[in-house]
């Protein structure tokens, strides 16, 4: 069985749900990591970098967080082929660490989101979505104030090229408008993956929804996908 | 060593929708300031800095900068440096 690390800085306020989503609702194990440790236990699979205000948002989201003691470990990780999975806060903090590239800015409407929206699964060959179907639409929260995403124009045509957009914004049919964009997102862009296929960041927060006594569970799904690639490469 | 103050203005790169500008802008035109346009809105950091010579404290702050104060992929930044 696949365990999880999941890192909590000051601020994270997701951790308990990513805590909960991976071990209660997914079955797998999970850990927590002290953003001051200095080692990753070598049993950990996957490392969750959860959503929520590390450091309060100061300076510029997630870039305090990006030089806590835990993240030089968690660099050494990926650059291994460690699989991390960074939600919303986590998104950001991946990109401030150059795990991922392009920057999240503040949404275009200027206002904090927290509502339900759709997203279409563009790729379902990566570890953290073969168990969606391609152009599937799930159905996850967001919560957050900056969650626009912006690279230059060669690193987006780069994303759409290599076909490391993984979700994209779109409407209850899957189509991709400007209307289902709800933080002016280049390319309604809410997850990527890195070149080497295991980091993945994303704005909407599946953890929120793993379990059907909310409503709904399709966030359950990332994480089994998670324990499914990962069960088989062990 | 030397003590220096620095001043480091940080500012949207040009192209970057600042969508805060924006705001204000369009609640400056909505109370007659219409002749106020192309807002930006930046950051200012002051700190000390501790070096040689003014020369070197450039150096320092613009390494850190480019490193934590600053995101070089969507700001820039200008540095002033005082004895």
């Amino acid at each position: 069985m696949i365990k999880y690390g999941i890192v909590v800085f000051p601020g994270s306020n997701c951790d308990h749900d990513a805590f909960v989503a991976t071990s209660v609702n997914s079955g797998a194990n999970a850990k927590y990591l002290w953003h001051k440790d200095t080692h990753i236990p070598s049993d950990i699979d996957c490392i969750v970098l959860p959503g929520g205000f590390s450091y309060g948002d100061y300076l510029r989201c997630g870039a305090i967080a990006r030089f806590s003691p835990i993240m030089k470990e968690v660099i050494k990780f990926a650059d291994k082929g460690g699989y991390i999975i960074g939600i919303c806060n986590g998104f950001q903090i991946l990109c401030e660490a150059g795990l991922l590239p392009g920057t999240l800015l503040r949404n275009d409407s200027l206002t904090f989101k927290c509502k339900d929206i759709n997203l279409k699964t563009l790729n379902n060959s990566t570890t953290f979505t073969s168990l969606l179907k391609k152009d599937e639409v799930i159905t996850i929260p967001i919560a957050h104030g900056e969650g626009n995403y912006f690279a230059d124009n060669n690193t987006i045509e780069e994303l759409e090229n290599e076909n490391r957009i993984i979700f994209k914004y779109c409407d209850d049919n899957g189509n991709i408008t400007r209307e289902s964009n709800p933080n002016g997102s280049l390319n309604n862009i809410a997850g990527i993956i890195n070149k080497n296929g295991n980091v993945l960041g994303m704005m909407p927060h599946p953890e929120r929804y793993c379990d059907l006594i909310l409503g709904n569970n399709d966030g359950l799904k990332v994480f089994q996908s998670i324990n499914s690639s990962l069960n088989k490469n062990n | 060593m030397n003590q220096y103050k620095a001043n480091i203005k940080i500012t949207l790169r040009k192209g970057i929708l600042d969508v805060q500008g924006k705001a204000v802008e369009h609640a400056l035109h909505s109370i007659d300031f219409k002749s106020l346009t192309n807002v930006r809105i930046g950051k200012y950091v002051e700190l000390i800095v501790e070096a040689e010579n003014p020369q070197k404290a450039k150096e320092i702050v613009r390494s850190a900068s480019e490193k934590l104060i600053a995101n070089p992929i969507i700001e820039d930044f200008d540095i002033t440096i005082y004895e």
